[in-house]
């Protein structure tokens, strides 16, 4: 059995004149789940689309399980599973037969095949809306007969595009429930996102990718950790004295204080900190109103903006997913 | 969904990919099967779109019976035992186009990425796609053949001429199939796809002996008429139906088919590999 899930070196994909992928090296161990965050357009989706042996690669080389994406494609295929960005189930027809036709493509016997589909519909909640054309269901309900299609036959390593984009918060949670299952029984998952906060819940490790080329790599914490041991956030009872507690707190912390489009509003990457306390003081002591302050580890969204000079949000505008 | 329910729904997907059996991998025919069962639940959900091979087949046939029956043969009688064979044909080979443009919507849903990404005999998709269409081509066939026989076709070659004849036409729209998804796969809106099918298929079927001898035809025309391959699909067929020998047309008309799948097959599995 080979160590890593997933191994690539320089993998390139150009779609006429942009390299939606620009040289991605990647080390994938076994077990758990690996993020894969990035903004639309950053490359995801072709990453993913390229490990799943879907397109070829302009450049590079990859194995998946050990087993060459280019010249092994056909035992990748039986290894893995894939749940696309889009619901990659058929919504003319019912949940029951959309499992029953993977079932069947896999080689289960009609019987056996009839047990299966059953064993999964209960598994997922559907059993009652088993026989309802899929273009009826909810999105929650859509993603979750699009992962009980993809462990029809149980995979050793899945592939989640952006499993919960678009839905709703609770039906997000109920899908981050079966990531979760899903790894404690030893299914590798890797999985793409936008949202951070996604990646910071699910994700043992992560890679940002920008642009075609992966940025950085880590846990969430050692990400955060990249950026300064934390952030603080202030926010001054009265606007007009925001600018004297920026210089305060430029004074008293010893690092750079940065305003932001909320007027009351300043934070700071801190490095030490011993000396948040003493800033706060001071503020107190010159007689600086705090409507609210707080300390935490820098965000996800923070890290980003730290890694590409932008923040997520704005990119994922600004950009269309490659096909 | 409580926290108790999710609980019980962690443990039935831990217990449901406990179940791990692995069924021997199917033979290509199974899975092609399977497809071709794909395509006639599609039916069974969305039965409008048997409409084109209900409705469309019986207008074309009454249509262009007693729109040219007079004028060229006379009356509608005489006319009818020459046309029926040929407009089966017409019917059935312009629904073909339906097989590109249904493959093109599909292709951009997503569920194609499942079926690409499967350890199965790549081509069995679209060879299921098309054994699907391969009935509804069978319907057009057998209510055009009945609004033939209603307005006074009474072939020659009785019932038995009439099968062998709608079996030639299914095994040359199953070939012709694969010229529309190799345009499918080419072209990115089913608009375009049906757009350039239509003018593959207008001088395949109009320039042809479907509806006139070619004789009364300048001499480029029946140059053209005389290599178009449904002119020898349509003089095999009429010489079935009429229960006498096809001949070479029998042949020509295979080797054509054969030829189609071939280069549009390949074709076809050439871009279904890499598509855009």
């Amino acid at each position: 059995m080979a160590e890593l899930a997933i191994e690539t070196h320089g993998l390139v994909k150009t779609y006429g004149e942009t390299r939606a992928v620009d040289g991605v090296d990647l080390a994938i161990a076994r077990g758990g789940v690996h993020g894969f965050l990035g903004p639309n357009g950053a490359g995801k989706t072709t990453v993913i689309r390229m490990l799943s042996t879907l397109v070829r690669a302009d450049a590079g080389t990859g194995t998946v399980l050990g087993y060459d994406i280019a010249s092994q494609a056909d035992e990748v295929r039986s290894r893995v599973s894939l749940t696309g960005q889009f619901a990659s189930v058929d919504e003319d027809l019912s949940g029951r037969e959309n499992l029953r036709l993977i079932a069947r493509l896999y080689g289960y016997s009609s019987k056996a095949a009839t047990r299966r589909v059953d064993e999964l519909l209960e598994a997922f909640s559907l059993s009652d809306a088993g026989d309802r054309q899929v273009k009826k269901y909810s999105g929650g309900m859509r993603r979750r007969i699009d992962i009980a299609a993809s462990i029809v036959v149980t995979p050793e390593l899945l592939f989640l595009d952006e499993p919960t984009t678009g839905l709703d918060p609770r039906s997000r949670n109920e899908v981050w429930d079966i990531v979760r299952a899903m790894v404690d029984f030893g299914t590798t998952v890797m999985l793409t996102t936008q949202y951070l906060d996604e990646a910071d819940a699910l994700a043992d490790r992560i890679s940002v990718i920008d642009a075609g080329k992966i940025i950085a790599e880590g846990s969430a914490t050692e990400l955060k950790a990249s950026v300064g041991s934390g952030t603080l956030h202030v926010r001054v009872m009265d606007r007009d004295e925001r600018d004297r507690a920026q210089s305060i707190l430029m004074r008293d912390l010893g690092v750079n204080v940065e305003t932001t489009s909320d007027p009351q509003a300043l934070t700071a990457a801190i490095d030490d900190r011993g000396r948040v306390t003493r800033a706060l003081s001071a503020l107190d002591a010159e007689g600086v109103g705090l409507a609210q302050f707080s300390l935490g580890q820098p965000t996800l969204d923070e890290v980003f903006l730290a890694l590409t000079g932008s923040p997520a949000e704005d990119s994922a505008s600004e950009q269309d997913e490659a096909a | 969904m409580s926290t108790e329910t999710s609980e019980a729904q962690a443990q039935r997907i831990t217990s449901a990919l406990a179940n791990t059996e692995r069924p021997e991998r199917p033979s290509a025919l199974s899975t092609s099967i399977t497809f071709g069962w794909r395509a006639l639940l599609k039916i069974k959900h969305v039965p409008e779109q048997l409409f084109d091979v209900t409705v469309f087949p019986v207008v074309m046939t009454l249509l262009f019976t007693y729109l040219f029956g007079g004028a060229i043969a006379g009356s509608v009688d005489n006319y009818i035992a020459y046309l029926a064979p040929g407009i089966l044909v017409q019917s059935v080979l312009m629904i073909t186009m339906y097989t590109g443009t249904t493959l093109r919507t599909d292709l951009d849903k997503g569920v194609f990425d499942r079926f690409r990404s499967l350890p199965i005999w790549r081509p069995s998709a679209l060879v299921g796609m098309l054994l699907g269409d391969a009935v509804r081509f069978t319907v057009a066939a057998i209510v055009t053949s009945v609004v033939c026989l209603l307005i006074g076709w009474r072939p020659a070659g009785g019932f038995a001429g009439v099968v062998l004849g709608v079996l030639l036409l299914l095994v040359f729209a199953f070939s012709l199939g694969w010229v529309w998804t190799f345009l499918s796969m080419l072209l990115r809106s089913p608009n375009a796809v049906m757009g350039v099918a239509m003018m593959v298929m207008m001088p395949l079927v109009f320039a042809s002996n479907i509806f006139v001898d070619p004789s009364t035809m300048p001499g480029w025309l029946q140059a053209w008429v005389n290599v178009n391959p449904v002119s020898h699909l349509v003089t095999a067929v009429r010489a079935l139906m009429d229960g006498m020998s096809p001949g070479a047309d029998l042949t020509l008309t295979l080797v054509w088919s054969v030829a189609l799948v071939a280069v549009f097959g390949s074709l076809t599995m050439w871009k279904y590999r890499d598509p855009q």
